[in-house]
């Protein structure tokens, strides 16, 4: 039973594992997932590589609403920029791969700074406005422009490693999930120094923040502009699994799906974006499960997309007045009654 | 021919106004090098505006603050900060989503060099950076202020007393020349308030920091201050050592009213 | 420039007026929300929906008559808007503005859903009540329902601006924004004031839906008229009733002019436009409250 650790130097008390059992569980997750595919069925590994994604989204999301304190409805539409990007430059260009994922993020980042130039320097609530109106011009745009297939959309070659293309659940597992570890790692590094501490400081409390030394519309542009960043890499990796880009592929809907899933999971914790996205990706499998058990269920199968629009409005609500730190709260309750648990009564 | 040395921070003649409402009128002062300054007056007066126009926060309408003798009326006040002008607030500014070293470590945000690419990577030039900046703020600060055993707890839950404690560990934090305090013992019993006292000295000696202080608890005012300035309706109507203004008739009558000055003032001495 | 039309562009810009009125008559339900609460409800356009779907609900599957109906509906939004108030939003009372704004989006979302589970997401009309004459203003056409409307809207507004203006509670309305603590103190009742402000929003909001489903028919993506409602109160200012008048007029305006001569997907396009210009020139709004912040 572990209730405090000591660290003797400074580095160690600031690494992000610090403890030798969380080294261990650590490893134990690292080997979990390097074995996954191998057992897992072609419908896990599917799922596994759709949660990844969202993941890697939902940290996005993370990074600029958690931790900075602006709500964007527009990580959809910045994820649809990222998918048509790797769509057009594997249709039209043919460059490898993780040129096109990261050519992807930029121009979603160019967007996000684009929306966030003339939002950023009032309110925050006035960002949310103007990612609402980018989703409706995004779509407008993705549907009317040639260059983007029209209401069409594109269909996108599989990613190629090495002349191998990566056209199976098995296959982009490999590439989706050490992309999605690496930005977690990202992410969290980014609260262990000044410009993530930045960041939760001008959520808290904006004003003292540049008193303080932090110039405003600067931070809250980077946040803005790397929460899309991470949205336009989550959507080229979208666009590589689902091989097909419509502009109906990115709706309002999905954002808020994602603003629900880091409400859910916890905002501002990394762990909460995996355990948001990971529950989120859930419940519509979940439902189709419940349908599918119910008798008459196949003609409650119309209900399904409705009921999650609902489900998902209901979680958003449930969680804030109920739990507002989430599922990551949530655990952080269920550990510290293991640590406490011999001296408890 | 200046017999003083020139004053780290002059303020000229700053007037501030909020639609008709004047907040300063007219306010001019300078802050000698190693001083301790008091800015005091009734409440309204106009000093947590005017700190705050110093700060960068409020524009000024007219008139020019000078810092090392450089104009900066017109500079941001993330500038301000990274030039050297800490500060603490009235009402606690803390960030509550944050630890107290966290909040600490924020203070040098200005003077810090890691961008965005290093803090995604961490090893390397941002690790250094926040290595050096722990174990700086760890000996210099938390040290000096004694609040080691608080520093992994989230400011929430602490005491009122050990959060300004925290406050002036973060204004610290930013390497002032000049320390800008406001009202640093407000709400603080006697304890706290002569260990406040005395950490405000200590700043001034260990670290040749200036401090400029905005209090209304006068027995520390007349105690550690070199100079008194004092502010009423937005303006100065007197300042000098704190004797002499101990002793001005427009000071008493702006804290008391009008009324029998002699008698007051003699009442006055009686009692200091 | 003899030979452009100038009277299609009275005719045209006549339209956008009118069409205006139901902009303001909706940013005023947004506009008594947040003068009472702080409250920023991306809900609007969905409660505007709400109202439209129960007089559908009231007036052709219950088949009530119009004098019923109407009154029923309006009647059953501001219950939905008083039990939103207590579910959702005063639980919510004291933590960061940015925790309500996020449960109006999941409110939002909840809408959309229920309406596509009650009655699909297929377009419906709504029974007609207003007098169907063509109305000519000089050589102008304007369909009668948009004029009809308009008139409506302007009656409610009117209403409206009195009761703000001479009751007691819209002051009390206006306290309680601005200090709930002091409002407290003097004796009105702050929970009381806040249930009436979401009840008198959901009844405009409502009394707008029908108005904007009789023109256009209703569907479950009316909501997307509540984007252009959003644009209108920040044009106009976040919590001025006139702001949200003359700002709706704006709005109303410039979209027929747009959707007139650059074609009807452009609607939303000049509205963002608009948005973004005055975000650059004048954030906070025409006629906003520019909040002193103090450190």
């Amino acid at each position: 039973m572990r209730i405090g650790t000591l660290k003797e130097t400074y580095v160690a008390d600031a690494a992000l594992f610090d403890s030798r059992t969380q080294k261990v569980w650590l490893a134990v997750a690292a080997a979990l997932l390097v074995l996954f595919p191998f057992m897992a069925s072609d419908y896990w590994l599917y799922l596994a590589c759709l949660v990844s994604i969202n993941v890697a989204s939902a940290t996005g999301l993370n990074i600029l609403t958690g931790y900075t304190g602006l709500v964007s409805l527009g990580q959809a539409a910045f994820m649809g920029l990222g998918a048509y990007t790797v769509a057009v430059l594997e249709t039209k260009v043919g460059s490898p791969f993780v040129l096109n994922l990261l050519a992807g993020g930029f121009v979603a980042m160019l967007g996000g700074l684009i929306v966030g130039i003339p939002s950023l320097r009032v309110k925050g609530l006035y960002l949310a406005i103007a990612t609402i109106a980018a989703s409706f011009i995004a779509h407008f745009i993705f549907a009317n422009w040639k260059f983007t297939g029209g209401t069409g959309g594109l269909s996108v070659p599989p990613a190629t490693l090495f002349g191998l293309p990566l056209d199976t659940s098995f296959r982009l597992y490999w590439l989706i999930v050490p992309v999605t570890v690496l930005m977690l790692l990202g992410a969290a590094n980014l609260f262990r120094t000044r410009v993530g501490r930045a960041f939760i400081a001008i959520r808290d409390r904006d004003i003292s923040a540049e008193v303080l030394g932090i110039p405003l519309l600067r931070y809250k542009l980077l946040s803005f502009g790397l929460s899309s960043f991470y949205a336009g890499v989550a959507g080229g990796l979208w666009a590589y699994f689902f091989r097909v880009v419509t502009p109906e592929s990115f709706p309002l809907l999905m954002s808020i799906f994602f603003l629900a899933a880091i409400i859910v999971g916890g905002m501002g914790s990394i762990l909460g974006g995996i355990l948001g996205a990971v529950f989120m990706t859930m419940v519509p499998e979940l439902l189709k499960l419940v349908v599918d058990l119910l008798p008459g269920g196949s003609e409650l199968t119309v209900f399904l997309s409705p009921v999650r629009t609902v489900i998902f409005g209901l979680l958003i609500i449930g969680f804030l007045v109920f739990e507002p730190h989430g599922l990551a709260e949530v655990w952080r309750r269920i550990r510290r009654f293991f640590h406490l648990w011999p001296f408890r009564n | 021919m200046e017999t003083t040395s020139s004053p780290l921070l002059q303020v000229d003649g700053v007037t501030l106004a909020f639609g008709g409402v004047k907040a300063l009128t007219g306010v001019g002062f300078g802050v000698q090098p190693g001083s301790i300054t008091a800015v005091i007056g009734p409440n309204g007066a106009g000093k947590t505006s005017l700190f705050n126009t110093i700060s960068g926060f409020y524009k000024p309408a007219s008139g020019a603050i000078r810092f090392k003798g450089e104009d900066i009326t017109r500079v941001p006040a993330p500038q301000r900060a990274k030039m050297g002008l800490g500060r603490s607030f009235q009402n606690i500014a803390l960030f509550r989503g944050m630890t107290v070293l966290d909040n600490i470590k924020l203070g040098r945000h200005a003077h810090l060099k890691t961008n965005v690419l290093d803090a995604l990577l961490y090893i390397g030039r941002a690790r250094r950076e926040e290595a050096a900046l722990r174990r700086d703020v760890e000996e210099r600060i938390i040290d000096f202020l004694e609040i080691d055993h608080i520093r992994h707890a989230p400011v929430s839950a602490l005491s009122y007393g050990l959060q300004k404690r925290v406050e002036m560990a973060r204004a610290l934090a930013m390497q002032p020349q000049i320390l800008m305090l406001d009202e640093p013992v407000a709400g603080m019993n006697r304890e706290e308030t002569e260990d406040m006292a005395r950490f405000i000295l200590d700043v001034r000696e260990e670290w040749g920091v200036t401090v400029l202080m905005v209090e209304h608890d006068m027995g520390m005012v007349m105690d550690l201050s070199d100079h008194v300035v004092v502010l009423n309706f937005g303006q100065v109507i007197a300042q000098g050592t704190p004797a002499e203004v101990q002793a001005d008739p427009e000071v008493i009558r702006a804290y008391l009213g009008a009324g029998d000055v002699g008698d007051l003032r003699a009442k006055l001495q009686r009692a200091a | 420039m003899a030979n452009f039309d100038w009277a299609y562009l009275f005719e045209i810009s006549l339209t956008g007026i009118a069409g205006g009125g139901l902009y303001a008559l909706a940013a005023l339900a947004f506009v008594m929300v947040y003068k009472a609460t702080r409250v920023v409800n991306i809900a609007i356009g969905e409660m505007l929906m709400a109202g439209a779907y129960l007089f559908f609900t009231f007036a052709s599957m219950f088949a009530l008559p119009l004098w019923l109906a109407i009154p029923a509906a309006v009647l059953g939004a501001g219950l939905l808007g008083a039990v939103i108030e207590r579910t959702m939003i005063r639980p919510l009372l004291g933590e960061p503005p940015i925790s309500v704004f996020m449960v109006t989006v999941g409110l939002a979302s909840v809408l959309v859903g229920l309406v596509e589970m009650i009655w699909t997401a297929d377009q419906r009309r709504l029974p007609d009540f207003m007098p169907t004459k063509p109305i000519m203003i000089g050589d102008a056409f304007l369909a009668p329902k948009v004029f009809w409307g308009a008139m409506i809207a302007v009656v409610f507004i009117a209403a409206v601006l009195l009761v703000f203006r001479f009751w007691r509670g819209g002051v009390a309305l206006r306290a309680t924004a601005s200090d709930q603590a002091a409002a407290y103190s003097v004796g009105i009742n702050v929970p009381r004031v806040f249930s009436l402000a979401w009840v008198a929003s959901g009844m405009l909001a409502a009394i707008s839906g029908i108005i904007v489903g009789s023109i256009g028919g209703i569907s479950s993506s009316m909501g997307v008229f509540g984007l252009s409602v959003l644009v209108v109160v920040i044009v106009g200012g976040l919590d001025s009733v006139l702001g949200a008048l003359i700002g709706g007029l704006l709005i109303g305006l410039i979209e027929a002019l747009a959707g007139a001569y650059l074609g009807g997907e452009y609607k939303l396009l000049a509205t963002f436009i608009v948005l973004v210009a005055v975000l650059l020139v004048r954030p906070y709004g025409l006629f906003g409250t520019h909040e002193i912040e103090r450190l």
